[in-house]
């Protein structure tokens, strides 16, 4: 990738257009480096607000302090499947658009999708064991958040596991396309089945159950790790892509050398 | 335990290994940055850029 990519400049008012803009990885790298530190600064000063909201916030009249885990469990598990479904777009991007960043996007998405996913699968159970009495139970939204997490190691080893990225791209896409049939079963499975994780109080239609006090420092707090996920996107996606650079660069000294032995 | 003691271990957790992850980022986009340039330096170039004029 980057050779040849050095095409006149498409019409950028659309959103293909745009998106077809940024397929230059050169392109990329620049808005890359200009948005992460704004990014960056910005999702830990949302974070800062958030956490002092949420520890200003009343405790919970049933659930005590321990409701203040909810300010990162639900964060965290909201990024699990917003990062997952990113991750299914740029599939998308791979299969159907072949844009050269797509795959770039879903391998640098899966390790920090994976760390999310755990953290919100820890969270869960420190808060499970005061509020239900246990750790961990096999019900259907626990149990299909572990399989997400899974789903996130087997696509981390799957885009690790060949010298040429671009050889397991397909592969990858594929693999995360198929379990993405996951997602809505995680977001249903509390309506579906008789589970003891509670169903969704924040996205319903008939608006959320929680009380405006809590509900507001939760929603700051998903902004700010939104954020920084976002930030931590970007930098992976940049790295990978110089990893890219430095292998085809190595390739073309080695063919060089091997020119002038001759 | 106390309750307080389950928050203090949700957060303190979920701090390192966001700290961890982000550190890990860090490590390896400074590992590339120094491999391009050492290539560099040695004057190799990507195709594109050697059709670019010489700074």
């Amino acid at each position: 990738m980057g050779s040849g990519m050095t095409n006149a400049t498409p019409q950028a008012s659309t959103l293909s257009g745009r998106l077809t803009a940024l397929a230059n990885p050169t392109r990329f790298l620049a808005l890359a480096d200009t948005l992460v530190p704004w990014f960056g600064g910005l999702s830990l000063a949302v974070l800062a607000a958030g956490f002092y909201m949420a520890f200003s916030a009343p405790e919970d009249y049933q659930q005590g302090i321990t409701v203040r885990i909810m300010y990162i469990h639900v964060p965290f598990a909201w990024l699990a499947m917003f990062c997952y479904s990113l991750m299914a777009i740029s599939a998308l991007g791979t299969l159907v658009w072949k844009h050269p960043l797509a795959d770039v996007a879903l391998k640098a998405a899966a390790p920090i999708g994976a760390a999310f996913t755990a953290l919100a699968l820890f969270t869960g159970s420190v808060w499970g064991k005061p509020m239900w009495g246990t750790w961990w139970v096999w019900d259907a939204r626990l149990t299909s958040v572990f399989i997400l997490f899974l789903m996130y190691l087997g696509i981390i080893a799957l885009t690790r596991a060949m010298d040429d990225p671009g050889r397991s791209a397909r592969a990858a896409a594929i693999l995360t396309l198929v379990g993405f049939v996951n997602i809505p079963i995680i977001k249903f499975s509390v309506d579906w089945w008789n589970t003891l994780h509670q169903p969704a109080s924040v996205f319903r239609l008939d608006g959320p159950t929680i009380h405006a006090s809590l509900l507001w420092p939760l929603l700051i707090c998903a902004l700010g790790f939104t954020l920084l996920f976002v930030t931590l996107h970007l930098m992976a996606m940049r790295a990978d892509i110089w990893r890219r650079r430095v292998v085809a660069m190595r390739r073309l000294s080695a063919r060089a050398a091997e020119r002038a032995a001759r | 335990m106390t309750h307080a003691a389950y928050v203090f271990a949700a957060y303190g957790i979920s701090a390192l290994v966001i700290a961890g992850l982000g550190l890990w980022i860090l490590i390896d986009q400074a590992g590339r940055k120094r491999e391009l340039k050492e290539l560099e330096e040695r004057g190799i170039r990507r195709r594109s850029d050697r059709k670019a004029p010489k700074k």
